[in-house]
């Protein structure tokens, strides 16, 4: 197996050009929205809205207004898929189309996908979406066609700000925690890496080999404080259900044993007035 | 500040096909337990209401495959959920995963509902073949029987309650937030079942009176337990219980609470009060509480 690889995202850096996006559409041939109609979210500059089946790669635009709207903060983010250590995905995956790569990247194999959906529910981040073409899920594969032929995934070759970085997990946390450091060092102490091992949000999924440097809380940026995997519930889920099994049971061998008591003494009435007791007396 | 970490994921838009299928699923399942018990430990003159637990169970998870089938966005690739695509014809199974461990109870079920379903018939008199009457004659009231319905009766079980396991174990609001949606979906299985069973049973009068209250019975017991599952799914999901502040919980109240629960619990209290709709209400009642209740639990957490 290869040495894992994946993305170093550096929120700080993003200028929101969308060129990601772009690059990634045109490696993978992914079809434009709603058939290439013009469609506006309404209430934001960022007309993409979020990950699906279609969109691989998408630029949050995080608009932060006062009330009065004196001030104003703008956090961008390319958001992907996140190719979880433990990918929930890959994990309720009935079918097998799910699988992790040499690469330890989570890529779903269109032709064996049927499209249960299962993986869209159970995935923490809420990144997979039926692609309407294929009609299969689909999601970021990190472009694995790349990777095979030694070439960087196309959104981190077309960032010009080097706010998406591609390389070995561990050369890409080196850079990850130098660069919090700096961002520390000039004064930004909100600063902190969001998915690396021991980071206090992403450890019951094993970190994230797609992972960001975040400067305000992970909800702020759309992402879960705590993701976790779909099967924290199978065992109790199970074993509340085999209790719920064996009450209703008792209970059916419950209504035997009561019509089993109301028959007998209904037994015992019938006998006692058939056979009415000696009255007293000689 | 979210309520919970679920509130971050995408809805699979699972709706009517799957609703329809975890509702007939359930009445396979509780169908063929009550059966099933009753060959265990009934009377021989509860032999019309064991048949027509079989009767029903059979077609009604007949029903579930192609409802399965169709809700998938690449139905004629159905088979991939029995067979690794890739590596034909090794099987694909995750113990881990329900989807996959749902298809194979399905399959697995299909058999001991088909084959109680011709034994039923056997039994009755309808299919009078000899070499099947032979075989009857040899396996009923001993251990196969035995055997053969008690693991009916678990399959029919997991087949019933593994749909909530399944919406539970992933994470979406409301699904992932509770581990007693099993335990939810099994006594409704049970207490659809029952009702059914009791207006087929009422309706044809092929079935004692004494079967019949036997039951009904029952049937009040399993919607008592149904209540307080109920009751517990919500205590259980703590702040994200405020997602059914809405139509939703007014659905809930109405359709399952009143309707699917009080109504029939009521009229096995008063058996007289309805007169000769008092099971058909009863029954008609608890099968719409049972469809509102997986709309409810299925759609509210898509919503959110």
């Amino acid at each position: 197996m290869a040495e894992p690889v994946g993305f170093f995202t550096d929120t700080t850096v993003c200028i929101g050009c969308k060129a990601c996006q772009v690059a990634c559409k045109e490696w993978n041939q992914l079809p434009a929205i709603a058939g290439g109609a013009n469609t506006l979210s309404g209430q934001s500059y960022d007309n993409t809205r979020r990950l699906d089946g279609e969109n691989w790669r998408h630029v949050k635009f995080i608009e932060q207004f006062s009330p009065d709207r004196q001030t104003a903060r703008w956090l961008l983010m390319s958001d992907v898929c996140k190719h979880c250590v433990q990918a929930g995905c890959l994990e309720v995956c009935p079918t097998g189309a799910i699988i992790r790569t040499e690469f330890d990247t989570v890529v779903i194999q269109a032709d064996v996908c049927n499209g249960c959906r299962a993986c869209i529910a159970a995935c923490p981040f809420g990144v997979i979406e039926i692609n309407p073409v294929t009609k299969t899920a689909q999601k970021c594969t990190l472009c694995y066609d790349r990777l095979q032929l030694g070439m960087t995934p196309a959104c981190a070759q077309a960032c010009p700000t080097q706010s998406i970085q591609f390389g070995t997990i561990s050369e890409l946390r080196q850079r990850a925690e130098a660069r919090v450091k700096q961002l520390r060092d000039l004064g930004e102490k909100n600063a902190y890496l969001y998915g690396v091992p021991g980071d206090g949000y992403t450890d019951d999924i094993g970190g994230l080999n797609a992972f960001f440097l975040l400067v305000d809380k992970p909800e702020v940026y759309g992402l879960p404080t705590k993701p976790k995997l779909p099967s924290r519930n199978l065992i109790p889920g199970s074993a509340f259900s085999v209790i719920g099994a064996a009450v209703i049971g008792l209970l059916g061998l419950f209504s035997f044993r009561q019509r089993r008591l109301e028959r007998s003494n209904a037994n015992k009435v019938n006998h006692t007035a058939d056979n009415p007791p000696a009255q007293g007396g000689a | 500040m979210m309520p919970s970490d679920t509130y971050f994921t995408t809805p699979p838009e699972w709706h009517w096909l799957v609703i329809l299928y975890f509702f007939f699923g359930g009445i396979a399942g509780g169908s063929y337990f009550i059966a099933a018990l009753i060959d265990l430990f009934g009377e021989e003159q509860d032999r019309p209401l064991a048949r027509l637990g079989y009767y029903v169970a059979f077609p009604a998870t007949l029903i579930c495959a192609p409802l399965l089938i169709l809700d998938l966005k690449r139905p004629e690739r159905f088979w991939h959920m029995l067979v690794q695509s890739e590596r034909i014809p090794l099987p694909a199974f995750k113990w881990w995963s329900p989807i996959s461990v749902g298809a194979w109870a399905l399959l697995i079920f299909g058999l001991f509902t088909f084959v109680s379903f011709i034994g039923a018939l056997v039994e009755a008199g309808v299919i009078r073949w000899a070499p099947l009457q032979a075989i009857n004659n040899a396996v009923r009231r001993g251990r196969v029987s035995a055997a053969w319905s008690a693991l009916g009766a678990a399959a029919g079980f997991f087949l019933a309650s593994y749909t909530g396991v399944l919406l539970s174990v992933t994470n979406r609001p409301i699904w992932a937030d509770t581990k007693l949606l099993g335990l939810l979906f099994v006594t409704s299985a049970a207490s659809t079942a029952a009702a059914l069973l009791l207006m087929l049973g009422w309706r044809r009068g092929a079935v004692t009176r004494d079967s019949l209250r036997w039951l009904t019975r029952f049937d009040s017991g399993v919607v008592v337990f149904e209540l307080v599952a109920l009751v517990l799914v919500v205590i259980s999901l703590g702040s994200v219980a405020q997602e059914w502040l809405s139509a939703w919980g007014a659905i809930l109240v109405v359709g399952v609470v009143i309707i699917g629960m009080l109504v029939p619990l009521a009229l096995h209290w008063r058996p007289r009060l309805l007169g000769n709709l008092t099971i058909p209400t009863a029954g008609v009642a608890a099968l719409i509480g049972g469809l509102v209740l997986r709309a409810v639990v299925v759609l509210s957490a898509q919503s959110v």
